[in-house]
């Protein structure tokens, strides 16, 4: 088999000497570009934009709540901070940032060309974009001809009847509902596009069966996608109804039901979570391997489990609505279906340390992100049983615990693999490797302020402090705990102060990567970094799971193994 | 539990200040049962925890890279069935576990048979303060909900029939019970049972609107004896103190009397907590300020300036109204 694998594509053909462009020129490039390769970064650049303004949102926020009855914001506006904040880091920063990664990749990993369909590629970016630029322009025409607040203060999951007219006048909701409504559209336009790329763009060779697993759990997340944007879409445009058509849908006052909204949000909300995570898995899926130098231990378990949690995380969305008084049955069978979960989480998390196990694993700055995500991951997953017994929930559901649950996986999971995976593809994307001993700096840094914050915030939830409250009183003894938390903050900006400047440093005047720099397996590092637009000079054909394996190590292909 | 947390953490016991919303020292039954519950599960992922995480980390000291190894690429294994299946299916019985423990504190809970001498509240959650009616007694208070003691030898718990008025809100005394949303157009039912006499302090627990973090809870669990005092206070008509008669006619003559109600008096609003005897409460503001004349003037004056975003508006009452009123007030014991 190793004989049939002519991987080529380093060479580029075009011509070397082009003149210059002019600024004009690369702006006109980049706005009307439908190579996904640019999509990408496009995706992950807006994404960077919105992390930086939705951090800054969390730093107002725990300057706030440092020491009780606290006056740094007033009520309103720590309740838009909250709401803005949550709302930007799931829908415009957590997606596209794994859609950019997605985008970047998956073609490259395939041995495809570009994305099956590109001009919805670029609709679908700019939609999304757009939605995220309606969002914050709700902060100049939010309060409407009615004096009302401007930008939403409705929290991120907008229960109903908050959102009704008679609670919130003004437009702030509706910038809320339709940057989010405008996003979904984007949302399902990139997942098509994914799934059609992956069933039928793969290059000679690539069977579903060969496919690095980054793109199972991509493929596995765009399904996600169908199901769970349909229902938010759906309220949205329900909430709309209701605030401009006299509909009572989820107006109490007339006979609506508030419990109906509660069922949208999460039937979107629950699978949502995995919509962000799964793309995170993926990350760790390639760079654990890579520098542990051994193949992933039990590629189909890990396909398996990965689509048993597609299935089962569309099963145990009213573990959000433990509080909502919907019966003992209801509790008993959505506290089950949420442990289920555990299951196939664990596979996976056991799975990655038999593939760190009998290895020679190198701590490279995007290796020790994925270290201190399998810790962090481990601990998210095990808040989560104890959130998942309903009766536990129902203490700790609504309070500071929860909030510290929830940040341990987008932060501690979500957020340390996408940085490992800037750390392991800018190098392809930019053809310049990030600086280690920066990245060793962001690394440790980040980890410190981490484990202050996020460690820390669960004791006070235990405590009794609700989440969403802009103060807090002196005799509760939560005070001394939200100091620790927000100390943490301190080093989070520095963090990510040295990983922004490490980004622009590097793109100018990092070491130059080569197309191998890692000395890694899959089909994006054969080719030159940054690739051609074209990607690949003649499509490659694969014999195994690992075609660059084969190719450096002919005595011993993986086609041997298959 | 408190105290494990400080031994963990290195808390020296002078910084240890007591915590009247630990949901770890519980005192009613359902929070028994759910801390019973909770040390369970702590227990089997703490051990969990360790098992994993050990593991993973003598992996990551025993197979890093040395400067010594040899140039060349480890074994490479690509999987086992066997081992799959046990990580499989162990965590399988580990979650069966899990659940039917769960199970029973869910049912144990919500469907525990209600005794005959169980008290009925209906509590009325409001942008940003609580009602409490009890429709066999005849009383309507605000934010301070007064219940008996529960001597387990003959329960008397307390149901709370809980709807709101306006938005979401969720009803949450941490040492007696876990929270119970409190849902627009839809009744839920909780219960509690305070073992021993005391203030339980909670609060609102779902995001609400503006002032959330200021709709506090305070639930007073008295002695069977102290309880009867206290109906019988509250079941009487409201104060008639003569000497107070111009701060009850300026109330009577203002829009106070469209939120508020004094029993006995033309004040029936119902937009704003009841005042029949709101003197005989502890707090004003749903818990966020002590109920002192000073307080309640300024309150009066301002509400805005001291819970912003409240709904109570400023009357721009002159200083005269506003020293009758405040005087008259006072006197609704």
């Amino acid at each position: 088999m190793a004989d049939s694998i002519p991987l080529t594509g380093i060479e580029d053909l075009t011509a070397a000497s082009k003149p210059r462009p002019l600024t004009l020129e690369i702006l006109h490039a980049w706005v009307t570009t439908v190579d996904h390769k640019k999509i990408g970064l496009l995706y992950i650049g807006y994404a960077l934009a919105f992390l930086v303004i939705a951090g800054l949102e969390a730093v107002i926020i725990r300057v706030q709540l440092a020491v009780p009855l606290n006056g740094v914001v007033s009520p309103q506006v720590f309740n838009r901070l909250f709401t803005m904040h949550g709302t930007t880091m799931v829908f415009f920063v957590g997606m596209p940032i794994l859609f950019g990664f997605g985008n970047y990749l998956i073609p490259l990993m395939l041995g495809a060309r570009d994305m099956a369909f590109p001009r919805l590629n670029a609709f679908s970016f700019w939609i999304s974009a757009f939605g995220g630029l309606l969002l914050y322009f709700s902060f100049l025409g939010g309060d409407g001809l009615y004096g009302a607040g401007t930008a939403p203060d409705v929290g991120w999951f907008a229960y109903a009847p908050l959102t009704a007219k008679v609670f919130s006048p003004g437009h702030s909701t509706d910038y809320w509902t339709l940057g989010i409504l405008l996003s979904g559209v984007g949302t399902i336009g990139t997942a098509l596009n994914i799934v059609t790329t992956t069933i039928c763009m793969r290059c000679p060779g690539m069977t579903l069966n060969r496919m690095p697993l980054l793109v199972w759990l991509y493929l596995v997340t765009c399904f996600l996608v169908f199901v769970a944007v349909g229902p938010l879409t759906a309220a949205q445009i329900m909430l709309l109804i209701d605030r401009y058509l006299g509909a009572h849908f989820f107006d109490t006052q007339a006979g609506g039901s508030a419990v109906l909204w509660m069922h949208f949000f999460w039937i979107f909300g629950h699978p949502e979570v995995y919509i962000l995570v799964l793309p995170a898995f993926g990350f760790a899926n390639e760079i654990i391997p890579v520098f542990s130098r051994k193949a992933i231990f039990g590629y189909p378990a890990m396909v398996a489990a990965t689509v048993a949690i597609g299935f089962i995380s569309l099963g145990v969305w009213a573990h959000h609505m433990f509080t909502v008084g919907l019966g003992p049955g209801a509790n008993a069978f959505f506290t089950l279906s949420t442990m289920v979960i555990a299951v196939p989480t664990g596979i996976k998390i056991f799975n990655w340390i038999a593939t760190l196990w009998g290895g020679k694993i190198r701590f490279t700055v995007a290796m020790l992100f994925c270290v201190a995500f399998l810790f962090q991951f481990l601990i998210a997953g095990l808040t989560g049983i104890m959130l998942s017994a309903s009766p536990f929930d129902w203490q700790l559901s609504g309070s500071y615990f929860v909030v510290a649950h929830f940040h341990y996986v987008l932060v501690g999971a979500i957020l340390f693999t996408i940085f490992a995976a800037f750390y392991y593809w800018f190098p392809k994307m930019s053809g310049r490797l990030l600086n280690e001993t920066l990245g060793k700096w962001h690394f440790w840094l980040f980890l410190i302020g981490f484990h202050l914050t996020f460690d820390f915030m669960h004791i006070p939830g235990v405590l009794g402090m609700p989440r969403r409250i802009y103060t807090y009183e002196f005799d509760r003894g939560w005070a001394v705990w939200n100091l620790i938390v927000s100390s943490g903050v301190v080093f989070q900006v520095l963090a990510i102060g040295c990983f922004v400047f490490n980004l622009v440093r590097s793109y100018s005047r990092g070491d130059p990567a080569g197309p191998d720099p890692w000395d890694a397996w899959t089909l994006e590092w054969s080719t030159a970094s940054p690739p051609p637009v074209y990607n690949f000079a003649a499509l490659p054909t694969v014999g195994s799971r690992r075609p660059l394996w084969d190719l450096k190590h002919p005595e011993d292909p993986d086609s041997n193994y298959e | 539990m408190r105290e494990l947390i400080d031994m963990i953490l290195l808390i020296p016991p002078s910084l240890n200040l007591a915590v009247p919303t630990d949901i770890f020292s519980p005192k009613g039954t359902p929070a028994h049962l759910i801390f019973g519950l909770s040390i369970f599960v702590l227990a089997i992922t703490a051990a969990i925890f360790l098992a994993t995480a050990g593991l993973l980390l003598y992996v990551l000291v025993r197979f890093r890279h040395r400067a010594t190894d040899p140039d060349r690429e480890p074994a490479q294994i690509y999987g086992s069935n066997q081992i799959e299946l046990a990580w499989t299916v162990i965590p399988i019985l580990i979650v069966l576990i899990l659940f039917l423990t769960a199970a029973r504190v869910i049912f144990n809970t919500q469907e525990a048979a209600k005794p005959a001498d169980a008290l009925d509240v209906v509590v009325i959650g409001h942008q940003f303060w609580w009602e409490f009616r009890y429709p066999k007694l005849g009383i309507v208070t605000a934010n301070e909900l007064h219940v008996p003691v529960s001597d387990p030898s003959h329960p008397t718990p307390t149901y709370l029939q809980m709807s709101s008025a306006d938005t979401d809100h969720s009803f949450w005394v941490p040492r007696l019970a876990g929270k119970t949303d409190v849902i627009p157009n839809r009744v839920n039912v909780m219960w509690i049972d305070p073992e021993a006499p005391g203030i339980y302090l909670g609060q609102c627990a779902q995001y609400c609107g503006t002032q959330h973090a200021k709709m506090l809870l305070r639930v007073y669990g008295q002695s069977p004896h102290d309880f009867d005092a206290w109906v019988a206070q509250q079941q009487r008509p409201a104060a008639q103190d003569p000497s107070v008669a111009e701060g009850q006619a300026a109330f009577l003559r203002t829009a106070c009397v469209n939120c508020h109600t004094i029993r006995g008096t033309v004040a029936i609003g119902r937009f704003g907590p009841d005042l029949t005897h709101m003197a005989s409460r502890d707090t004003i503001a749903s818990g966020a300020i002590r109920n002192t004349p000073g307080n309640l003037k300024q309150w009066i004056d301002d509400p805005d300036r001291m819970k912003q975003g409240c709904l109570m508006p400023s009357m721009h009452l002159d200083d005269r109204d506003l020293t009758a009123i405040t005087a008259y007030l006072v006197t609704l014991y």
